[in-house]
């Protein structure tokens, strides 16, 4: 294929990812307010547009009419670069996350996958180990006690919760042999979704991807009764709603990677056997991949208005005590299974 | 000395989260499908109990009359000065009635012992609870926003005589 091919295709990708993204994470933010409120036994927003619809745009304009505000102890420059860093780590994560099989569209071969690394996961963990910069950054910058408090422990949860969300992966790398994302996918053909037959890496890689999210019950860096409104107490306006957004765009990610890993990406067991025409197995696993992140979206919400928050010692304890030998523990599990099965 | 067991002492389930962690996801899944105790004001008003204090009002007759007789116990009695009454005199049966009742509602508090205190079940606590102004005169109501037909009273009248 020629360059510019590659640059068009790809381009469109970016595009049609990017889109699908902020819609998502503006309707995200609708249904989470909509859960909170069934759970609740509320009606939640239903004023903006049918069935309060249009209620994700209202919150937007309402933002960007905000006034910006940056205290005075702030450090002007970080402390705008932070919310950007967010972002950019939440967005960029997306390119190597595959949602379906690579489809014939007027001739051209496309992977519907913005990027097939082959070193995938690799980038995608390294990328969100800089979004603790993000939160660090905004943390230490702002010149406010809640804020630093917050930036701290985050950093602090994030280090805990990398290395049992890696030892966690590091199962499934052993199994499909690969880092490429699509790889992965593949490995896990038929019922042999990595969640099946590693149980325990797969509830220890779902506990530290809610950490590294920063969702409850691991929401510490926010904590509201403690710490206002933990690293973006000082935040206003787009500055605030870029931290918002990303933490909506971060839960999407933890979703796909989850799927991505644990729960065969696009893949539905055994559909090859009933005997369809090759558009319509794409087209049912790509809607099997958006079936599958919808309700992990929905679980990710609904933990959050189900469960305490964790107090600090307890997180840590967690973190190092149980989380970290339990994904060890996993790890052996795998290399036995590798070990019997050849 | 043997081990106390206490109300707080976590059993082996309990301590190892997951089955808790379900439990709790369960009820708030439940939750989910009840109907919702919201109601939503504007369009749907919610409608007091007869022992609900609301805007006191003067009563008025059928016939158009004015129960108040200007007696001034009301204002005597009222602990936040809100009531003002100045009597006058007319050549009807009950001889008073007044000439200028001012209730202001900033600074009513609505403790009802107007109500309580009013030999002649004048002044009555309605359900209006829409009270909102936009400037301090407003919030003075005389006599011509303070009348209402003693038929639109009577559960409250109804309650008084049983409670009372």
């Amino acid at each position: 294929m020629e360059i510019l091919q590659i640059a068009v295709i790809t381009l469109v990708k970016i595009l049609i990812v990017v889109t699908l993204m902020l819609l998502t994470v503006s309707y995200l933010v609708y249904f989470e307010r909509k859960i909170s409120a069934w759970a609740q036994n509320r009606v939640g927003p239903n004023r903006v547009g049918p069935a309060g619809l249009l209620q994700p745009f209202a919150d937007v304009f309402k933002l960007l009419l905000k006034e910006d505000i940056v205290p005075f102890a702030a450090t002007k420059s970080i402390h705008t670069l932070a919310p950007m860093l967010a972002l950019f780590v939440a967005f960029t994560t997306y390119a190597v996350i595959p949602i379906g099989p690579s489809v014939e569209i007027f001739g051209y071969k496309v992977d519907l996958v913005v990027a097939d690394v082959n070193m995938g996961i690799l980038y995608i963990l390294a990328l969100t180990s800089v979004g603790v910069y993000a939160i660090t950054f905004s943390g230490w910058s702002s010149g406010s006690k809640y804020s630093l408090l917050g930036g701290v422990r985050s950093s602090a949860q994030m280090i805990s919760y990398e290395i049992s969300m890696g030892f966690s992966i590091a199962g499934v790398l052993l199994f499909a042999e690969s880092l490429r994302p699509v790889a992965i996918v593949n490995a896990q053909s038929g019922l042999m979704w990595n969640a099946f037959v590693q149980p325990i890496g797969f509830i220890t890689f779902v506990v530290a991807a809610f950490a590294e999210t920063n969702r409850l019950p691991f929401d510490l860096p926010e904590a509201e009764p403690e710490l206002v409104g933990g690293y973006h107490t000082e935040y206003s306006s787009m500055k605030f709603a870029g931290f918002f957004l990303a933490e909506y765009a971060n839960m999407i990610i933890a979703s796909a990677m989850i799927i991505t890993l644990y729960l065969g990406g696009w893949q539905v067991p055994y559909i090859e056997k009933l005997g369809l025409p090759d558009y319509a197995v794409v087209l049912i696993q790509v809607t099997a991949f958006f079936v599958k992140m919808g309700v992990l979206l929905f679980f990710i919400i609904w933990v959050r208005w189900s469960l305490p928050r964790f107090r600090y010692d307890q997180l840590m304890d967690l973190g190092w005590k149980v989380m970290f030998p339990l994904s060890l523990l996993n790890l052996i599990w795998v290399a036995i299974l590798i070990m019997i099965m050849n | 000395m043997a081990e106390k067991k206490r109300l707080k002492d976590l059993s082996f389930w309990q301590k190892i989260y997951i089955p808790e962690i379900i439990n709790g996801l369960g009820i708030t899944l439940s939750n989910m499908f009840k109907p919702s105790f919201t109601m939503e004001y504007p369009e749907v008003k919610f409608e007091p109990p007869a022992s609900y204090r609301g805007r006191p009002v003067l009563a008025l007759e059928e016939n158009g009359e004015e129960r108040c007789v200007a007696c001034g116990l009301c204002s005597r009695v009222c602990p936040a000065l809100a009531i003002e009454v100045q009597a006058g005199e007319t050549d009807r049966e009950k001889e008073r009635y007044p000439e200028k009742f001012e209730i202001n509602m900033l600074r009513c508090i609505f403790c009802g012992f107007c109500e309580e205190v009013c030999p002649e079940e004048a002044i009555i606590m309605s359900k209006d609870y829409e009270l909102a102004f936009t400037n301090r005169e407003d919030a003075i109501y005389g006599k011509e926003k303070l009348f209402v037909p003693v038929s639109q009273l009577q559960d409250r009248i109804q309650f008084l005589r049983e409670r009372k």
